[in-house]
């Protein structure tokens, strides 16, 4: 164990506070000028069940959470029993000695056993954690100071006794692995440099904040309650108006009437959440007011798997809705990229005066990472607002070059109309009763969908499709979201391996960028689709945009995150074979 | 006083010729000008159905949206901006069926916006189905031998909701009918004007002369508004006497007054501020 990193896994039942030892450790670590990668898995009860924090930490970056742990911090017998298989040779298992066992079978792969008999360390059971997390600091040599200092802040609101008896107990466990053990000498490079630790979820809701988002809307659904968490505390200081809503059809419904005052607004949900606002995209989209909406995948169908990971909502995003308006979808990859997407997406809904969807995933959005840091100050594009009525009559949905119609914010003199959920002409007046008029319909159906040429101009702008790696590489690893990090890790053991790789991520789900997408796709030599679901709807997306058929593919669907061991196994065996023609050919699917 | 005139658009309603919905029309127009409103100042939000185009015929600012969707719409725009009067409009079918679930939390919201519905127990734009308010038994296209579902009381479930002003109008009465909605814009929060407008074409049960035949005034019963139980009393009354005017009416603090982010006035008129580096410290 000599490399610059640590693993460490948590587990323990629902309850148990592994997310606060997680949350803690994070802290730590990154005050201590560390990085990390953390990944909490977890189950839809309060109680019971078995959650399994699984966190790297490391001098440099680190990528991905450990499929392996030097420290296995065991909170119950079920933790031991499942995990300690998964403990380095050399490792070791913390655990409270009074109550847990690690037996001989449990030390089978080499780890050790790190038994606390915490009744003699301290007198409070419930303290249990936080001896283990001491003894933790000890054995990888980090600052007890810090442990403290995170005791007292998660304390802080409890009496004065509960954070001294927590800090020392953190002593006594320190003071216990100190005279017992040794160190591991991971020689992990504790440095002054400071860094954020935040998840995707908390890097969107940031980003809403500082792109002047003064509505957010919704209805709780893991995995995209983290934004409404982080936004209820937060969001009010700054102006924010936080709305908890009976459902997310009232979410997006006020979000979109928010958005027609001219406050930006936001909504965010999961998939099933997203199935009961689908009609009200439409109506964005055909009211043309801005509104983002964030989308957090989970495992579907239906309630699926609602703590677990999943990328199955691509064409659930791109037909939401019934009939055809301009709709923009972006797929964050990482948690600063989280963030620059979402404050980015109110500058596209106001200039193109749609709907922008932002597709994330229960990985993307509730990891934890560091982050180096966030640049607040984003660029803030209102779009086209009038702001006098020049006396020709105002028409709120002027048939222009561009598509787009000035807006005028209600209570503009001079500019009143009507938005109209019917089809509608240039002044807002209905044309779907008596006035039925095909010619009029035409126009705007024209007007509004021509919106999306300048968009598309832009989007290849600001999100220029590029492979990322060696140029003309062998083998190109294709993927969405998330995987991101998977596929640079896959990239990186390939190359190590002597075959060139290089990586590509669709960004922009829609307006879809065809020609530039098509340009590099068609010049790479071997495509390999990685994502995570059964029908693999991105390589379907870009086969039916560009014409380029992706056959070699690795799908996930069983919740659980990519491992980048097993993936990489399945991407030899690919890669193995002949390679399958990558362009349409007769007879393919 | 400004001229009623003021509030009519440049269209010509579509409703068929002797539809209570022009006498909601009307008189609502006679109520914002009655109090002196300015347009600009007003935002018109409606569902789907017959009664859901009066913001076309209304002049003021206006939105068509969902069926069932006005109410939360409109709570977006008066949270968006808190300044301007939002009115929503729309149908039994509308209000009572597929939007009645916003319908309860908007009431005990208690946003300072007013519900007009036009309730014809029938709907209308879909040529004659059974509504929330068609009586039971009632023969309709949809239930060809009696509806077997007992009538919503869109009175009683307002109280019961938490509404704090709660009336029931009539078209046939429009002087009646623009007071209330005059009272229902000057009260200060979650404002239900329930109004019987006959529909003509599909409801050959609840007709005009029906109504007119029925219906009586709490104002000249001197119903104390205050008194929630006797409010609650009055919501029972159905069958050979109908009470309308308003059977409660009761301040209390409304959701733009307690919420945070509102207290230095309209959303939409905030400036533009960098976001604070404090934030950050919420991730070190």
């Amino acid at each position: 164990m000599k490399r610059k990193t640590v693993s460490v896994w948590v587990g323990g039942a629902a309850g148990d506070g592994i997310a606060s030892v997680g949350e803690s450790l994070a802290k730590i670590f990154a005050r201590n000028g560390l990085q990390l990668y953390a990944y909490n898995s977890y189950q839809s009860v309060i109680r019971g069940g078995h959650v399994w924090w699984q966190m790297r930490a490391g001098s440099e970056k680190v990528y991905t959470q450990p499929e392996n742990c030097h420290l296995l911090i065991a909170l119950n017998q079920d933790t031991i029993d499942q995990h300690a298989l998964g403990v380095e040779r050399g490792g070791g298992i913390l655990f409270n000695a009074d109550r847990l066992q690690v037996r001989p079978e449990h030390m089978a792969n080499g780890a050790q056993s790190f038994g606390l008999p915490i009744s003699k360390l301290t007198k409070l059971p419930i303290m249990q954690n936080t001896v283990a997390t001491a003894a933790f600091m000890y054995l990888t040599e980090l600052p007890l100071e810090s442990l403290e200092k995170a005791l007292s802040e998660r304390f802080a609101k409890k009496k004065a006794d509960v954070v001294q008896a927590n800090i020392e107990a953190a002593r006594a466990g320190y003071e216990f692995a100190k005279q017992n053990w040794k160190p591991f000498g991971l020689g992990l490079q504790i440095s002054d440099k400071q860094r954020l630790v935040m998840t995707g979820n908390q890097a969107i809701a940031v980003g809403a904040l500082a792109a002047n988002c003064k509505f957010y809307s919704a209805y709780p659904m893991t995995p995209a309650s983290g934004i409404l968490h982080f936004l209820a505390p937060n969001g009010p200081k700054r102006g924010m108006c936080v709305k908890q809503c009976e459902d997310e059809i009232a979410a997006i419904n006020m979000a979109i009437g928010a958005g027609q005052t001219g406050t930006r607004s936001m909504t965010g949900t999961s998939g099933g959440g997203f199935s009961l606002m689908t009609e009200a995209v439409g109506l964005a989209g055909m009211l043309e007011t801005p509104i983002v909406i964030v989308n957090v995948q989970r495992g579907g169908p239906s309630t699926g798997l609602p703590t677990k990971t999943e990328q199955g909502d691509l064409f659930q995003v791109l037909g939401a809705s019934q009939g055809e308006f301009p709709r923009i979808i972006l797929a964050p990859q990482t948690i600063e990229d989280a963030f620059y997407t979402t404050a980015e997406a109110f500058n596209l809904a106001d200039k193109y005066q749609c709907p922008v969807i932002i597709l994330s995933d229960l990985m993307l959005s509730e990891h934890t990472e560091t982050v180096d840091k966030l640049e607040l100050g984003v660029k803030i594009e209102r779009g086209e607002i009038v702001t006098e009525a020049n006396g020709d009559g105002y028409k709120r949905y002027l048939d222009t070059p561009s598509g787009i119609s000035p807006r005028a914010l209600p209570g503009t003199r001079g500019t009143i109309y009507v938005s109209a959920s019917d089809e509608h002409d240039e002044k807002g007046v209905v044309i779907s009763d008596v006035f039925t008029d095909p010619p009029t319909r035409k126009k705007m159906v024209e007007k509004r969908m021509r919106k999306m040429d300048n968009a598309r101009k832009e989007l290849a702008k600001t999100y220029a499709p590029a492979l990322e790696g060696t140029p003309g590489a062998e083998v190109t690893l294709v993927g969405w979201g998330s995987t991101i990090n998977l596929l640079r890790a896959l990239a990186r053991r390939l190359e190590e391996e002597g075959t060139k790789t290089n990586i590509f991520l669709v960004k922009v789900i829609a307006p879809f960028l065809t020609e530039e997408t098509t340009a590099i796709l068609s010049k790479c030599k071997r495509l390999v689709m990685i994502e995570q679901n059964f029908t693999s709807q991105m390589a379907r997306l870009l086969r039916m945009e560009t014409g380029i058929r992706i056959s070699d593919r690795i799908l996930k669907y069983d919740g659980e995150p990519f491992a980048a061991s097993d993936t990489f196994a399945q991407l030899k065996k690919i890669l193995a074979k002949t390679p399958a023609p990558a362009v349409a050919g007769v007879g393919s699917r | 006083m400004a001229d009623a005139a003021v509030f009519k658009s440049e269209i010509k309603p579509d409703w068929c010729p002797g539809c209570g919905d022009f006498g909601v029309l009307n008189s609502l127009q006679k109520a914002c000008a009655d109090l002196n409103l300015d347009p600009k100042d007003i935002m018109v939000v409606s569902g789907i159905g017959c009664s859901s185009n009066l913001p076309g015929f209304f002049n003021s600012y206006g939105m068509h949206t969902l069926h069932g969707r006005s109410i939360p719409v409109a709570s977006g725009v008066k949270l968006g901006n808190h300044e301007l009067t939002v009115i929503m409009t729309g149908g039994d079918g509308d209000g009572y069926g597929i939007g009645v679930g916003h319908f309860v939390h908007a009431m005990r919201r208690n946003l300072d916006i007013t519900y007009i519905v036009m309730d014809n127990q029938i709907y209308g734009l879909t040529t004659g189905q059974a509504s929330p308010t068609t009586e039971r038994l009632v023969k309709t296209k949809s239930t060809p031998t009696g509806n077997l579902e007992s009538q919503l009381n869109p009175i009683a479930l307002a109280l019961a909701g938490g509404a704090s002003f709660v009336a029931r109008g009539f078209s046939g009465e429009p002087l009646q009918l623009a007071e209330l909605y005059k009272k229902a814009i000057q009260h200060k929060g979650f404002a239900l004007v329930d109004v019987f407008s006959p529909c003509v074409t599909y409801n050959k049960t609840n007709t005009y002369p029906w109504f007119k035949e029925r219906c009586y005034k709490l104002e000249d019963e001197n119903h104390d508004v205050k008194n929630f139980d006797a409010a609650m009393k009055k919501s029972q009354e159905w069958g050979d006497k109908l009470p309308l005017g308003v059977f409660y009416a009761n301040e209390r603090t409304t959701y733009e007054e307690a919420e945070p982010s509102l207290q230095n006035g309209a959303l939409s008129k905030q400036p533009t501020v960098p976001l604070d580096a404090a934030i950050l410290l919420e991730f070190v």
